[in-house]
């Protein structure tokens, strides 16, 4: 076992798979330098033609990759944060996770999209995004999200070896964060959430760097003998929908905590999808603990009004028990 | 009209070339005809006039090249070599389309051919050639991609960023605009900054070539060279035909813009006495390659072939609907 952060676990991932299979190359603006961490040293390793600097063009950064892809390559790429996806909405959407289909099964397009979320602290909106959600209901995509160096090594090699097109978003805010990676081989399956704490009373499903806040109050209510189960989702397409419902039927009720907006957001989907599911083990309605419905402001104070937080997080889990 | 390199040209291959274009041309007004019986869901762009472009450049390319088409691309795939049945299968939306009718005239794509894909949004297929165009360089393959492209989509960001990226690390491209006069009901020249598509190649650094794009032999010449130039490596070119549609910007069109006319009858018949598939004709004749009849031969042998695969289409089943949660993701 080696103690890591986050993103030397994902460049290792992506190491590792770029010895593995040839075909491997990663597309994205400062590739080659990789000053952000996540690809730093693969150009020295594996060349500049195969980590490759790309001009500031988000939207044909993504269709080259996904032309390459049609033509037989594996290409990563890396959007950096991820409001800047947004240039390349077109391609995501009409060409990534359409033409499989549209051609009828002839096209394989395996393409890892890493993307970086969440506030990093008063830099303004546009570089303060959340948006997987707007990726979630369109179908063809897959869409992963770790919240451990584990996690991120294990999914992001998951992700390289599947065959379709996979969003990879990572928390922003997660860069300090430290954890256990096993020196030997794993990867970590989509489709499976993490139970991150036990308990009965109260299921929190948390993303990003909520997972923290969460298990901060977490702490506190287990004084009260009040447990809260946490799940970390780390898939939401495919989404881990039994270890929800598992949950909900134990504990019968249900927060979801996102930086991300309620409205249409991540939570709205947990939640429409626990009430058509598991309405008979709810006790009180899912509630929703997200990010005000306003664009992300600058200012600290501001900004931390309009992320949630423990307090929110607590009151909620009061609500729910009175 | 080029002369010394089309009288070198064996008769074989010129008659091929008309034998080509025909065969567009009889296979869009095959289209036309199914459309006004209501028997194509949808909607269809024909390319009637366009038939020396789509086969010009298409007769460059070798096995194993790639192409990316537009909206308006049933005449390029027919000029690839797709074959005709699955095509039309296709437009009709049966379950015996090239895309099992997933696709319909907008997505039409077979890569056994090298047809990536045919993509809707205009501009939106030049990323994806030149992406093919990457992973060819890389791999050493020295296959080339040929994005079809319109004079509208030249205005597209995503053409500007192809251009450049194709340029700086001499992609093996060839960028072929069809610069038809018109996107739907507007004027390239009011809309663009300068009066040729092709003027933009040297902003980015590489040849831009005009040519009548209603002189297949003129078409082919250039496409030949650009696809040799890409194939050495020495990157891409674009290169822009000057032609004309003669059918609206989709079949309907008069109904559908209720008499909103964006362009005058008499420049219609103007191009119209410049149909490529006339001019050809008589140049081949005239070169003593064939006679009036053996060129009425080669019309009546693609009138037949189109009918059997008219009939073919028509008689086809359709997809089962619950084939439409079939092929999302690969294994």
């Amino acid at each position: 076992m080696t103690v890591m952060k986050m993103i030397p676990a994902l460049n290792e991932a992506i190491r590792e798979e770029m010895r593995r299979d040839e075909r491997v190359f990663v597309l994205g603006e400062d590739a080659r330098v990789g000053p952000f961490g996540l690809t730093a040293g693969l150009a020295r390793e594996f060349g500049t033609e195969r980590v490759r600097d790309m001009p500031i063009c988000e939207g044909s950064i993504a269709g080259v990759a996904i032309g390459a892809a049609a033509a037989g390559l594996r290409p990563i790429v890396d959007f950096s944060l991820c409001g800047f996806s947004f240039l390349a909405f077109d391609q995501l959407v009409n060409n990534a996770s359409m033409l499989r289909y549209m051609m009828a099964g002839q096209l394989t397009l395996p393409i890892v999209f890493h993307l970086q979320f969440g506030a990093l602290g008063s830099v303004g909106a546009a570089h303060s995004h959340t948006n997987y959600s707007m990726f979630m209901n369109v179908p063809g995509l897959k869409i992963v999200q770790p919240n451990t160096p584990y996690d991120a090594k294990g999914l992001m090699k998951t992700a390289i070896r599947d065959n379709n097109p996979v969003m990879f978003f990572v928390p922003a805010g997660g860069r300090t964060m430290l954890g256990d990676v096993p020196e030997e081989e794993y990867t970590v399956p989509f489709g499976k959430a993490r139970i991150v704490r036990e308990g009965s009373d109260v299921t929190v499903v948390a993303l990003g760097v909520m997972l923290q806040k969460v298990e901060k109050v977490a702490v506190q209510f287990e004084k009260y003998g009040i447990g809260i189960e946490i799940i970390d989702p780390r898939s939401l397409v495919p989404l881990d929908r039994k270890t929800i419902l598992d949950s909900v039927a134990k504990t019968g009720r249900l927060i979801v905590v996102d930086e991300g907006h309620a409205t249409c957001g991540v939570s709205a989907e947990i939640s429409a999808m626990v009430s058509e599911e598991a309405f008979g083990s709810l006790k009180a309605p899912v509630l929703r603990v997200c990010s005000r419905d306003v664009p992300m402001p600058a200012s600290p104070p501001m900004e931390n009004y309009v992320i949630p937080d423990e307090k929110r997080i607590s009151d909620a889990i009061e609500t729910l028990l009175d | 009209m080029t002369n010394t390199s089309a009288l070198q040209s064996s008769s074989q291959w010129l008659l091929e070339l008309y034998r080509r274009m025909c065969t567009v041309r009889r296979f869009e007004e095959a289209v036309s005809e199914l459309f006004a019986q209501g028997r194509v869901p949808g909607s269809v762009h024909l390319s009637v006039g366009q038939e020396a472009s789509a086969v010009g450049a298409c007769a460059a390319l070798q096995p194993g090249d790639y192409i990316v088409s537009t909206h308006r691309g049933h005449g390029h795939l027919v000029a690839r070599g797709v074959e005709l049945k699955p095509l039309m299968a296709e437009i009709l939306c049966r379950k015996t389309g090239v895309c099992r009718g997933k696709g319909g005239s907008l997505h039409l794509a077979d890569l056994s051919q090298g047809v990536i894909g045919t993509v809707g949004i205009v501009g939106g297929g030049l990323s994806l050639a030149t992406g093919a165009a990457l992973a060819s360089k890389m791999k050493g393959d020295g296959k080339v991609a040929m994005p079809f492209l319109g004079d509208g989509s030249s205005n597209q960001g995503s053409f500007h960023e192809c251009m450049n990226m194709a340029s700086a690390w001499s992609l093996p491209v060839v960028f072929v605009c069809e610069n038809n006069l018109y996107g739907i009901s507007t004027r390239f020249s009011y809309v663009a900054s300068t009066p040729d598509v092709a003027d933009r190649a040297a902003a980015y650094n590489m040849p831009g070539v005009v040519v009548d794009g209603n002189d297949v032999l003129a078409v082919h010449d250039a496409a030949r060279e650009a696809v040799a130039r890409a194939r050495r490596g020495e990157g891409p070119t674009l290169l822009e035909c000057k032609t004309y549609r003669w059918h609206g910007h989709f079949e309907g069109e008069d109904v559908i813009f209720q008499g909103r006319s964006y362009r005058s009858e008499d420049e219609i018949e103007q191009w119209k006495l410049k149909d490529p598939i006339a001019v050809f004709g008589r140049l081949l004749q005239e070169k003593g390659a064939v006679t009036a009849e053996g060129l009425a031969e080669i019309q009546a042998e693609v009138r037949l072939l189109m009918d059997e695969v008219v009939d073919y289409a028509l008689c086809s089943p359709w997809p089962e609907p619950e084939e439409a949660l079939e092929a999302l993701y690969a294994d």
